[in-house]
């Protein structure tokens, strides 16, 4: 059914329901009876549709995605290992989900003990000492991660200190979130190896230097070597380093964040800890801190005091970044994947994600440009084709690995290549997969020399082709009201 | 081995061969010999999946699942088993962000179809794919207006539920915005408080409603103050009740946002939930998050993409107007789905179902002699009553008997003093309620 | 090989200024800008009335892959502004040099000598 091509709304029949609600109880009450001044006055331009039309439809639309079940997924820097069964059915426990946030504390003990729980757990993976799991996602969890840095600056009477370091290699959150907190982004630039460049580094140091934001392994999947000297030189410039755990999955087992000496840092739940991507979101974006900074982790807090369990609101916090306790429910999802793999089998995580990548690198080396030798993390960078004769691209390759069944690396990421390729295949992958992915990826390869106007028409065996990006930007039509008023006036 | 990790010995023989290594240990030389963590983590040894259940069961037991009569901005409304059923579909689930769109146009038409519900509810001509929550969808918004009126101050309401005011503000010191308060007067906003405050540094006035004590407030008048002062009008609202009550657009809001939830989420435990965010689109590039787009493909069929993305981090990186990454994709198909099944006609009805409810809770509640109305303001699913009766004896007592209600609306602070808050669903019975009623006319 | 006038003035940032008369200049991107972002599909700019200042921001071009601020070449205030480049952004992808953005009456001319030749522009994005 992929060539289903149906709107809900263009299924809708007056008067068709879809719900079953109680009956009438209060008859004498009713909500007509509202001032005309507070109420609606226009019609909802919304469906009428059975329930069977619901599901037919949404399984239809379903049909024309593409998810970590139907095939290998090797986005780089998203982690897009399996989302494990037992995970949703844990977090589709009635006796979490019905949970009011402000119910009291002592009717929800099991759910504040988990989240109690989790975060212990990844301050010991992490080596830090305190974690909130309010962040609801990566980028929010940066943000939170500098409003502690900046908060501790102005603490200690030192409002000069406004400028973050980010190496060019960096994820756009990363300056993002820093102009979105109050402070300016100093950008230094890689070395040859795809590196901080030590002396770029000491260059920008100063009394005005708030911290540094750095992903270790970097986006190019390469392990700063150089981590207790950048750590050491930033901290003796009086500044904080801060840990983007995006690339976490690459040091389960092997090392942790605190340990080199970040003092703030964030973690992808939906990344490390298998917790699904949702098409986009819910993620979750833990913070954790050292012992000096955790007074700063936003509220509210979870705390234990013997074997009770209860919330806190502390005056020293920087304040509220959430409602309540974040996405809970992405935690409860995280916790259960850390119970599943207990101490025995984390510590393969990262092992295992980087021999799988290696295997990629080197068998890919002979067609791909490698642009960094030697071995890599979790994840490898390719810039385009080694043959640089030929008009295919990074974009056309993406696009052919689609007929092939498996989803594109991440493409024209990092920005230091002009046609990257970031390859992660994640540690859940078995040989054989990447072994196929592999094949394919030589036999692309030979069709860019041979019949380079394939590529360039792929992907052809999807449910739509390559779509037109200007005319969505110039047309905007952002609804199904844009599409009608469009449809009318083109007549 | 273990269920997760494919590699058998074999396989592990194989690749290294390959790698012209020995151990695997090998491919982690770059890491400085003094930070190797060499040690198993100090958490507990893993569990088989029976193991798991049991764990759990016993965790859940030191829950206690409740009737909900209290709501303050996440309700216990009605999810039918169709949204479950959809929502854990792997293709919806465990997708990423549809960069191909080729192989995500199931994502992506319900993201279109999702902004198209925003966009009747809420009367604005844009919604983004989505938001955190309500509270931040409300932070972002007044950067936004900061953005867009290129001014430093908003003014909020102070009948703004206080855990969106707390985000706002955390948002609004660390960029270095300012805020003032709006007074309130008999529970609403103050309009001559308005007039007063509107001055050239204001971007933006954000108000809520219904609003932290679950009035509906009229906005008559507001519109043409704030748009003379050349300041936009953000209205937060419950998606929910736009079903039935006056939209922003109709409002004369330049931005609406507020949560989600409402709309076949379960509460929880807070989260996820998700917040909507919508304008007009003059002000769209100033707007964060994904757009999706409606476009075609070569053949001429119909496709949606992610559109207007130069407004975003990874492209404007230091020049972006919001960080922001991700959206919450999943819980905008459970509002797509829901609203799918409800229709203009069951939105309706739910709002109607809830209004009895309330009315007749509200109603039996003054008839007991032990609960004042101090604003006898028009209400929906929510109203806050102020009561003589310790709040401590109300939630024990309410508590013995598997009721959340009534919840002291000092929890937010001292101003509120001496109020409670009761919120009814169309999931709440007669009989529910009536035991509610019962319980507290007996209280002294 | 992007396409350059000659006897106009250009900027580092690759926008171009044509001197009118009497102090008055038209500005604009340059044919390498408007190939480096690609389609045009949006163009922010400022009100008449307003003033600009050399090397200062004064408004956007987006295409669907990228977003560049503009920034004036000049000091002075906006004149006239291109009101056809709202409604069909891709005119700076046909014709960067007819389409001008801003007109704008200059408050110093001498600021022009701080400014690239077309020779010198040439060598520069070379």
């Amino acid at each position: 059914m992929i060539n289903y091509n149906k709107l809900i709304f263009e299924l809708s029949n007056k008067d068709r329901i879809g719900y079953s609600l109680p009956k009438q109880r209060f008859t004498n009450y009713n909500i007509e009876n509202l001032d005309p001044s507070l109420s609606r006055q226009t019609e909802l331009l919304l469906p009428e549709v059975s329930e069977l039309d619901v599901l037919r439809h949404f399984t239809n639309i379903s049909n024309k995605n593409f998810g970590v079940e139907n095939g290998f997924y090797p986005l780089g820097s998203c982690t897009m290992k399996y989302n494990p069964k037992i995970n949703e059915e844990m977090a589709s426990n009635k006796a979490f989900r019905n949970l009011h946030p402000l119910q009291p504390a002592n009717t929800v003990q099991g759910a504040l003990e988990v989240y109690y729980n989790l975060q212990t757990y990844l301050s010991e993976i992490s080596g830090l000492k305190e974690f909130s799991l309010n962040p609801y996602a990566g980028a929010h969890g940066e943000l939170v991660g500098l409003m502690i840095i900046k908060a501790y600056h102005e603490d200690r009477g030192d409002f000069k200190r406004k400028k973050i370091i980010i190496p060019d290699s960096a994820h756009g959150t990363n300056p993002a979130s820093t102009v979105v907190c109050g402070m300016d982004v100093v950008e230094i630039e890689s070395n040859e190896f795809g590196r901080v460049d030590l002396e770029k580094l000491k260059a920008v140091l100063s009394d005005e230097i708030a911290g540094m934001m750095l992903t270790n392994p970097n986006t190019l999947g390469i392990f700063e070597n150089d981590i207790c000297e950048i750590t050491k030189l930033v901290h003796e410039a009086g500044g904080l380093m801060y840990y983007d755990g995006a690339n976490l999955n690459a040091l389960l087992g092997k090392v942790r964040p605190g340990d080199m000496g970040f003092d703030v840092m964030h973690i992808n739940l939906h990344k490390t800890f298998s917790t699904p991507h949702g098409g986009g979101g819910p993620g979750s974006g833990p913070v954790g801190v050292t012992e000096e900074l955790s007074k700063y982790l936003p509220n509210p807090r979870i705390k234990k005091l013997d074997d009770y369990y209860y919330v806190e609101n502390s005056g020293e916090a920087l304040g509220q970044i959430s409602s309540y306790f974040g996405n809970y429910m992405v935690s409860l999802r995280a916790y259960t994947y850390i119970r599943t793999l207990g101490k025995e089998n984390l510590r393969l995580v990262g092992p295992y994600a980087t021999l799988n990548a290696n295997y990629i690198s080197k068998a890919l080396k002979p067609a791909y440009e490698l642009p960094i030798q030697g071995y890599c993390m979790h994840e490898v960078v390719f810039n385009g084709l080694i043959n640089k004769d030929t008009d295919v691209r990074t974009l056309d390759i993406a696009k052919r690995l689609l007929d092939f069944g498996m989803h594109a690396p991440t493409i024209y990421f990092p920005l230091l290549f002009p046609q990257a390729i970031m390859i992660e295949p994640t540690e859940t992958e078995s040989k054989e997969t990447i072994d196929d992915f592999i094949n394919v990826m030589h036999k692309i390869a030979i069709e860019a020399k041979e019949e380079p106007e394939k590529l360039k028409q792929a992907p052809t065996k999807t449910p739509i082709r390559r779509t037109d990006e200007v005319f969505a930007a110039k047309m905007m039509i952002f609804s199904y009201k844009d599409y009608l008023e469009y449809i009318n006036n083109r007549g | 081995m273990f269920k997760y990790f494919p590699h058998t010995k074999a396989d592990i023989d194989s690749m290294l061969k390959a790698l012209n290594i020995s151990s695997i240990d090998e491919l982690f030389k770059d890491i400085p010999e003094s930070v190797i963590f060499n040690s198993d983590y100090d958490v507990p040894s893993f569990m088989s999946e029976s193991e798991l259940r049991n764990h759990f069961a016993e965790l859940a037991k030191k829950n206690q699942e409740l009737t909900l009569f209290s709501g303050l901005g996440l309700y216990d409304h009605y999810q039918p088993a169709v949204i479950d059923a959809l929502t854990s579909r792997q293709e919806f689930m465990t997708s990423y962000t549809p960069y191909q769109p080729e192989i995500s146009q199931g994502t992506l038409q319900y993201i279109f179809e999702y902004q198209s519900m925003i966009q009747t509810l809420t009367g604005l001509e844009v919604s983004n794919a989505s938001m955190y929550d309500g509270s931040t969808a409300t932070a972002e918004a007044c950067f936004m207006a900061c953005a867009v009126a290129k001014r430093n101050k908003v003014l909020l309401s102070s009948t703004l539920n206080p855990n969106t005011i707390n985000v706002i503000k955390t948002y609004l010191k660390y960029k270095e915005l300012e805020w003032d308060f709006i007074e309130e007067k008999d529970g609403v906003i103050d309009i001559e408080d308005l007039k007063n405050k509107l001055d050239k540094d204001t971007a933006g006035v954000i108000v809520q409603k219904p609003n932290i004590y679950g009035i509906i407030e009229d906005y008559s008048g507001f519109s043409e103050l704030i748009k003379a002062n050349k300041s936009l009008f953000v209205i937060n609202a419950d998606i929910s009740t736009l079903g039935v009550l006056k939209s922003p657009k109709e409002d004369g809001a330049d931005i609406a946002c507020g949560e989600c939830q409402s709309l076949g989420m379960p509460v929880a435990f807070g989260g996820p939930t998700l917040g909507y965010l919508a304008t007009e689109k003059t002000y769209v590039r100033k707007m964060p998050g994904r757009i999706c787009g409606y476009t075609h493909d070569l053949e001429g069929k119909r496709a949606f993409v992610l559109t207007l993305q130069a407004r975003e981090q990874h492209i404007r990186r230091s020049k972006a107007n919001s960080n922001i990454c991700s959206n919450q994709s999943l819980m905008a198909l459970f509002v797509t789905i829901y609203l799918s099944l409800m229709g203009k006609n069951g939105l309706k009805e739910v709002n109607n179902l809830s209004y009895q409810g309330a009315h007749y809770l509200y109603d039996k509640l003054i008839a007991t002699g032990k609960f004042k109305d101090p604003f006898q303001k028009p209400f929906l699913k929510e109203f806050t009553l102020q009561t003589t009766l310790p709040k401590e004896t109300i939630q024990t007592a309410l508590l013995e008997n598997g009721i959340f209600g009534g919840l002291g609306l000092d929890v937010f602070g001292d101003k509120y003093e001496g109020l409670v808050n009761f919120s009814v669903t169309e999931k709440r019975t007669k009989s529910e309620i009536d035991k509610l009623i019962s319980i507290l006319e007996g209280l002294s | 090989m992007s396409k350059i006038v000659e006897g106009l003035f250009y900027s580092k940032s690759h926008e171009w200024v044509k001197p009118l008369e009497d102090d008055v200049v038209l500005i604009g991107i340059t044919d390498f800008a408007q190939s480096e972002l690609g389609d045009v599909v949006f163009v922010d700019l400022p009100e008449a009335g307003d003033n600009v200042s050399q090397e200062d921001e004064f408004g956007a071009v987006e295409s669907v892959k990228a977003a560049s601020d503009l920034i004036s070449p000049v000091t002075g205030e906006i004149l006239e502004v291109n009101e056809d480049l709202v409604g069909e952004p891709e005119l700076l992808n046909k014709n960067p040099y007819e389409n001008w953005l801003l007109k704008v009456k200059l408050e110093n001319p001498d600021e022009l000598g701080n400014l690239l030749s077309s020779e010198e522009y040439a060598n520069f994005i070379k």
